[in-house]
């Protein structure tokens, strides 16, 4: 357990099974992810890929193994030090793009970042104070990822990140992705398409 | 404690914007009580008789109307998720969620009930009874109501099921509220007997609904 140098992270799983409505998803998937490295999780369409984000998030039970984080803050679970970006933006359309992000800040707490140069580091910095409803797919998304540099945590579950970026968004995404590991976090992401970043292959429910 | 105070700020603030569920829920209990005497015809007599448990029954679906959404919206929208992961214990985000539902929803219920106190020919007596089992009563309609919310988002079913679900468990609380309001007005029995009980249906209520709510999501996770 403690034979990791202090400040190095290591997400394991041990045999995780996933089995949901009854239907076994995957069976037996061993994975490894140390501080700064990423993982891009592939595989056809429902093969499981949401299903290991979720299993790890702490959102759905593992119908067995284990999935366990070492060097962590022993204080806080693992879904405590995870962000999880799904498919669904958690976005309130009433509230403005300001309020949304400094709710999730609020609400998740921990060390937080200044919200309005997260805002600018995924360029919406101009739009602080339009509602969530006015924004465009691909700002929703941007909004999102401040979400996850204003809380800062340890471990990204990413859940087909790039959809709806445009190409610079894309570019912006992958510098924030680089700095995240280079600050010792670690990725995991679900994905059909380049992250544009390195991160080793993950591939599970068998050849694509 | 910041987490939980974010959340009801949050909740109230969207309540209370445009497309919000607050204002709807007064706007039906007027619609409801202003329907009443079309219905029942101009006899004063009655009206008053009636008066408190109209205000009741309406105050009951009013509340229910806007309850459904409690934990429906922020499930479609991936926010219950991010709840569920945080550090916040799932029974308190419960608690709280329920509680800015309350003061969005469910306080204009109380606040609304004296003025419409008068289109029922109830007096300044009778009315100030109604809007206090009101006030010691709506806070048990959200809080069981809140169980049927988290139900529905389980089962993935909304709206229906949810009233069908909660109304049975709404019951004791009609009934004392309604014998409080009637003690109050008509006698012959104590105001503070069913009061009491009423009290007490809304202190349970407010330590059950978290708990099973939470249990509910939780183990409706997906």
């Amino acid at each position: 357990m403690n034979r990791l140098v202090p400040g190095q992270m290591q997400l394991s799983g041990r045999g995780v099974t996933c089995v949901r409505s009854g239907r076994e998803v995957f069976s037996g998937l061993d994975f490894e992810v140390a501080s700064g490295a990423a993982v891009a999780v592939v595989g056809r369409n429902g093969s499981g890929k949401t299903s290991l984000l979720r299993l790890i998030a702490g959102l759905l039970i593992p119908a067995g193994g284990t999935i366990v984080l070492d060097g962590g803050d022993a204080d806080m679970t693992l879904p405590e030090q995870c962000h999880y970006l799904g498919h669904r933006d958690a976005l309130k359309p009433a509230l403005s793009v300001a309020e949304n992000l400094s709710f999730w800040a609020d609400f998740l707490g921990g060390k937080r970042f200044d919200a309005a140069a997260s805002l600018a580091a995924v360029g919406l910095d101009h739009a602080a104070d339009l509602p969530a409803s006015f924004l465009s797919a691909g700002q929703r998304r941007r909004l999102s990822l401040a979400r996850l540099l204003t809380v800062r945590r340890p471990v990204w579950l990413l859940d087909e990140p790039t959809t709806a970026l445009d190409a610079a968004g894309q570019e912006m995404f992958g510098g924030l992705m680089r700095g995240h590991l280079a600050g010792g976090g670690m990725i995991i992401a679900a994905t059909h398409g380049p992250l544009g970043i390195e991160a080793r292959e993950l591939r599970i429910g068998g050849t694509a | 404690m910041t987490a939980l105070s974010a959340l009801i700020r949050r909740d109230i603030k969207i309540a209370l914007r445009v497309g919000g569920g607050a204002l709807i829920g007064v706007l039906f209990f007027l619609t409801v009580v202003v329907l009443m005497p079309f219905a029942l015809g101009p006899d004063l007599a009655l009206l008053s008789r009636l008066g408190p448990a109209i205000l009741w029954l309406g105050a009951l679906l009013a509340s229910l109307l806007t309850l459904d959404r409690l934990f429906m919206a922020d499930h479609e929208d991936g926010s219950l998720d991010l709840i569920t992961m945080s550090r916040t214990p799932l029974e308190l985000a419960c608690a709280a969620k329920a509680l800015a539902h309350w003061l969005a929803a469910g306080l204009p219920l109380v606040v609304a009930a004296p003025v419409l106190g008068l289109l029922l020919n109830l007096d300044m007596a009778a009315t100030g009874a109604v809007a206090l089992t009101l006030l010691a009563g709506t806070p048990a309609l959200t809080f069981t109501g809140m169980i049927g919310a988290a139900l529905a988002v389980t089962l993935h079913r909304g709206g229906l099921l949810m009233a069908v679900l909660v109304l049975p468990l709404s019951i004791p609380v009609l009934i004392f509220g309604v014998a409080a309001s009637q003690a109050a007005i008509t006698g012959p029995l104590s105001f503070g007997a069913p009061f009491s009980i009423l009290c007490a249906l809304t202190l349970v209520s407010l330590v059950i609904g978290p708990f099973a709510a939470a249990a509910s999501l939780k183990h409706g996770l997906d």
